[in-house]
């Protein structure tokens, strides 16, 4: 079979030292993208296990496999978790979830969690669509616009232009960056004409290095306008899959002026819908038993 | 909290600005509407609201332009019908 290299790593992790038979309050957030699912588990508001794996075609079962994966050899059962927020594009379809949050909100307060509460702007690049947001210190979405007309900016075009240039997704970052001089842009926005393009770009001579370049910056400058559209305040961050994309944070900084903050080592950037559906979470049980 | 609903392509920004903190729930934009582009809403952006809010439907999000163009004469525009008929003045479009 041919190799796969738009395939990424799926993982999960369970913290080492905490002990959930300890907490008084176990919630759960399942962010079901378009193309990657996550479950965050939380212990009193503290990050206890998350797992990051594949939306299959059925999304109630890929809700299911991922927070099945995030308990895994943690003893946990659904039974007990006392709430369970569902968001992304399948959050109307996870059964065993009691209240669905939009990934804006969510990643919102996720951002926050990670990143402290300094954070103004977060730029969320999923799988399929593209949302700039704009929040306050408690992470309370004030303003947000959203690109979801088509999938050139995002993960899934990323994942076509793997395939097409045999380059693993994970490489194509720094690969991009390898070049002495930018090449223009690519000027297809959609990502099957974009692909044609390349195509066309590739046979005409150009190198892999050359076209990821390309397509990167396309891809830096859509979603430029879009954040322009909104405005960025500092401190400026990026969630979802894109996020560990360099080739395109690198040309977005660049053409911000504007340096977005590093992730901070114990998180997964991808992960912050799951983990700010978990402190949703959280807070509605709070506010159920008061 | 600012929702903006709607896209930017070649041809322009087409998007439809909803002020939630001003939106009230009474849904008299969406009656007035001939489109029938606006719907009211749970706010599932904000999890603590109680009251619905008014958004733009799933259905015309990727084609407001065309959506909304009866509503916009070019010559003698007078204001459009759900900016009209908003009392708290929570509507805005850009274009």
């Amino acid at each position: 079979m041919a190799k796969e290299f738009w395939r990424w790593k799926e993982y999960n992790w369970k913290s080492p030292d905490k002990d959930w038979k300890q907490a008084k309050i176990i919630t759960a957030g399942v962010d079901v993208g378009s193309v990657s699912s996550k479950t965050a588990i939380m212990a009193d508001g503290e990050l206890y296990a998350y797992s990051l794996m594949r939306t299959g075609s059925d999304s109630p079962q890929s809700a299911r496999k991922t927070i099945d994966w995030a308990m895994d050899g943690t003893g946990l059962t659904l039974d007990n978790i006392h709430y369970v927020v569902g968001t992304g594009y399948g959050r109307v379809n996870i059964p065993f979830s009691k209240k669905a949050i939009t990934e804006i909100a969510c990643h919102a307060r996720g951002a926050n969690y990670i990143w402290g509460q300094s954070v103004k702007t977060v730029l969320d690049m999923g799988g399929q669509d593209c949302k700039a947001i704009k929040c306050d210190d408690k992470g309370k979405v004030t303003a947000f616009l959203m690109n979801d007309k088509c999938a050139a900016g995002t993960g899934r075009g990323m994942e076509v232009f793997a395939d097409l240039l045999s380059v693993p997704i994970e490489e194509m970052g720094n690969l991009s960056l390898s070049l002495d001089k930018e090449p223009e842009p690519v000027s297809s926005t959609c990502v099957v004409f974009a692909k044609s393009e390349a195509l066309g770009l590739l046979r005409q001579g150009w190198s892999k290095e050359k076209v990821l370049a390309a397509y990167c910056s396309a891809m830096a400058h859509r979603v430029f306008t879009l954040l322009e559209k909104i405005g960025v305040e500092k401190d400026f961050v990026i969630t979802g899959g894109i996020s560990k994309n360099t080739g395109v944070v690198k040309r977005l900084e660049t053409e911000l002026k504007l340096t977005a903050l590093p992730k901070p080592p114990q998180y997964d950037p991808q992960l912050a819908g799951a983990i700010g559906a978990a402190l949703f979470a959280k807070a509605l049980v709070e506010k159920e038993k008061r | 909290m600012l929702a903006n609903y709607g896209y930017k392509d070649g041809s322009g920004d087409f998007f439809i600005t909803i002020d939630t903190d001003k939106c009230n729930g009474c849904g008299k934009c969406v009656a007035i509407c001939p489109a029938r582009v606006l719907g009211l809403i749970t706010d599932e952006s904000d999890p603590f609201r109680d009251i619905p809010v008014v958004a733009v439907t799933e259905e015309h999000r990727r084609k407001i332009k065309y959506s909304c163009a009866p509503c916009k004469p070019t010559v003698g525009r007078k204001t459009l019908p759900c900016i009209y008929a908003c009392q708290p003045n929570a509507i805005k479009h850009s274009w």
